[in-house]
């Protein structure tokens, strides 16, 4: 789960870690009122989900409280597209104004588990203010890690090695030994998945302050962070992936005209890659989980369905334990519930397939019934190519 | 032959009394596996089916001599009774269980480094060495005993493929699901290793699906180690980065962990990729001739 910066400051601040200070405003006046309370220059920053907000016209620096009324005045209800919002933008709610600060060096620090090894890593970056895949990609060298044991826990070397690394001595290193071991506690505590400071800056008058943050949390670990759970703002989400979660139901919604409801994630992957094979393309990743009851499906069905750009829906089950003639009884009555209008293309595979197909056929639905994998994919072209776009 | 499981395999289940764990402990004694005990805190002394219930593990592992546990108790318990397991003793330990916080695996992970205790999952359906032992919740019924392995992080891929083999009378000497998520016990290359020793096995076919680096750390062993062909698909071609694609693990940040890194990896490595999985049988059946 992700969460605006504003609320990942809050837990930065609660748990010592400088931040700038300044407050969220939904509206331009507030936005004045907060400024004129900082005095001096101030950041307006737009609060969505995704990065690159600077780049899209986001984040504006205001000299005066009416500059930070203006500045706010076109980010508030501005559609921000971002290399993450994708091309339809997020419309942006609120702004977090910020004091300004006089900024002498860039860095970056972040937390992460590693897959490979199986523990948190910690990095940091004197190449701050860079996404870290882009500090990565060009110059790895500046890339300082080190991995946590969880036999050990967090010890004070895995603080030294990064800070002393970064060449930080007197005062600004004793302010990163013990900015790095908070935020690491504050990913341990809470279930992050990522907390990251890009960038952690170098003030004039030499402090360590988070200029921006950044947290994302573990789905599976929220029932017992109820603190982090409220924080959830569905706004930033698609309406039908919501709905969908909603219903236990994993979807994602792509630019395609191709509906697919699937089993299991991984033959709904390889659905959606076999549709593109064919000459299609997916309208969504949708996984109905391995049992596909007929209350799923028809959930399913009915959110797929809400997507206009579907022209054509593909359902690929592969029937196991639970037996083919359930699954196809179950979509018939789902498919009757929704009144489907479109073409639909199943294709059933696995235990008891024969009575499966034949309930399908003698519904009295205009399924087109597909041998197998291949055939469904192809089926779904031929149709798709019929219909004018 | 088979790896990890077989005739003489012994399971325990924990969570048999729950709902999931009382149906697939049925299937799993239906398809002939020897589920010995199950655990459930608290119900020691009751039986289901006719299987002894017990509070503990090491219970199971002294009275009836399991040497395998399937793990069904919800995710919040499941790391628990992983270590349970481990410290009981079984040789393998394989976690159903869905939603397994990350950071509960990196102390598993940690613990388990060292002990002679293999874990499979979580998240995923289970192994089964066709005609000799199932554990976990795939359908049995679509498997048949040969000589192909197949290792997957996906649970429908996997039947999806099996379906193809038996299709064409290409029998499974073992199949295993690794699991969906970020944090997994076994790797693609532990399996990799035990089906290249295993002199049952002719043809190896990997299921690959986007996120992480494990396929490429496997096309790295295959090329050093593996002298058997090996055949193999990767999930998530059209996969948009920044979105988990159902399973914890199947995303693409940061511009890594894209289907096309991986395939080229492979493709590398000298394993036969095909495009199209529904290709799967057919290359499966071309590689064997």
């Amino acid at each position: 789960m992700k969460i605006h910066e504003f609320q990942a400051k809050k837990i930065l601040k609660k748990y010592g870690v400088p931040i700038p200070r300044g407050a969220v405003a939904k509206t331009p006046a507030k936005a004045k009122k907060i400024a004129e309370e900082l005095g001096g220059k101030s950041v307006v920053k737009a609060q969505i989900h995704a990065g690159g907000r600077g780049k899209g016209g986001g984040v504006k620096v205001a000299g005066t409280p009416d500059e930070a009324y203006r500045a706010a005045q076109q980010i508030i209800g501005m559609n921000l597209i971002t290399h993450q919002t994708g091309p339809e933008g997020q419309k942006v709610k609120q702004v977090l104004v910020e004091e300004g600060l006089e900024v002498v060096k860039e860095l970056y620090l972040g937390i992460v588990v590693d897959r490979a090894l199986a523990m948190p890593v910690i990095m940091v970056s004197e190449a701050g203010g860079m996404d870290i895949e882009e500090i990565a990609a060009t110059s790895p060298e500046k890339i300082l890690k080190v991995a946590v044991d969880p036999a050990t826990g967090f010890m004070g070397f895995h603080a030294r090695k990064l800070s002393f690394g970064l060449g930080l001595e007197k005062d600004l290193n004793k302010q990163a030994l013990s900015l790095i071991a908070q935020l690491f506690n504050i990913f341990m505590e809470k279930d992050a998945t990522l907390v990251e400071i890009n960038p952690l800056v170098i003030t004039g008058n030499n402090r360590l302050i988070a200029l921006d943050a950044k947290m994302t949390f573990d789905d599976d670990a929220l029932f017992r962070h109820p603190d982090i759970k409220k924080l959830y703002d569905a706004d930033e989400l698609d309406r039908l992936e919501v709905e969908a979660s909603q219903h236990s139901l994993n979807y994602i919604k792509l630019d395609g005209n191709v509906g697919c409801m699937v089993n299991g994630a991984g033959l709904a992957m390889a659905t959606m890659d076999i549709i593109k094979l064919a000459g299609g393309s997916p309208a969504n990743f949708l996984d109905v989980g391995g049992g596909a009851s007929a209350e799923q499906v028809e959930n399913a069905l009915r959110i797929l369905l809400a997507d206009e750009n579907v022209k054509v829906v593909l359902i690929n089950i592969f029937g196991g334990i639970l037996r083919c003639d359930r699954v196809a009884t179950g979509m018939v009555e789902a498919a009757k519930k929704v009144k489907l209008q479109l073409p639909l293309v199943v294709r059933l595979e696995g235990t008891n397939v024969e009575e499966g197909r034949a309930i399908l056929r003698e519904s009295g639905l205009t399924f087109e019934v597909a041998m197998d994998f291949r055939d469904a994919a192809e089926k779904v072209a031929a149709i798709t190519k019929t219909i004018v776009p | 032959m088979s790896i990890l499981i077989d005739e003489n395999t012994r399971v325990v289940v924990q969570g048999i009394t729950g709902s999931e764990g009382s149906f697939h402990t049925k299937q799993m004694v239906a398809y002939g596996s020897k589920v010995v005990a199950g655990v459930t805190p608290g119900k020691g002394g009751q039986n289901v089916d006719g299987i002894p219930v017990f509070n503990r593990v090491e219970d199971a592992v002294v009275h009836e001599g399991a040497n395998a546990s399937c793990i069904f108790v919800p995710a919040p318990f499941a790391a628990d009774a992983i270590v349970e397991a481990v410290d009981a003793g079984v040789d393998l330990v394989v976690c159903i269980t869905e939603g397994v916080p990350v950071l509960e695996m990196v102390k598993v992970r940690s613990y388990l480094t060292g002990k002679k205790t293999r874990l499979i999952g979580p998240n995923c359906p289970g192994l089964i060495s066709p005609g000799k032992c199932k554990i976990g919740i795939m359908p049995g019924t679509i498997h048949k005993e040969g000589k192909v392995g197949v290792i997957s992080r996906s649970g429908t891929l996997t039947y999806e493929v099996v379906w193809q083999l038996t299709q064409r009378d290409i029998g499974q000497s073992s199949c295993i699901g690794i699991g969906g998520d970020p944090l997994v016990g076994t790797s693609f290359i532990d399996l990799l290793a035990l089906f290249s020793d295993d002199p049952a096995t002719d043809l190896i076919i990997i299921i690959g699906e986007i996120g992480g680096t494990a396929e490429e750390e496997a096309g790295a062993f295959v090329n050093e180690q593996v002298k058997k062909p090996v055949l193999g698909f990767i999930a998530g071609q059209t996969a948009p980065p920044g979105r988990r694609m159902g399973h914890a693990g199947a995303i693409i940040s940061g511009g890594k962990g894209t289907a096309q890194e991986k395939i080229a990896a492979w493709e590398q490595a000298g394993i036969t990729v095909v495009n199209n999985p529904a290709l799967l049988g057919e290359a499966a059946a071309s590689l064997l001739k």
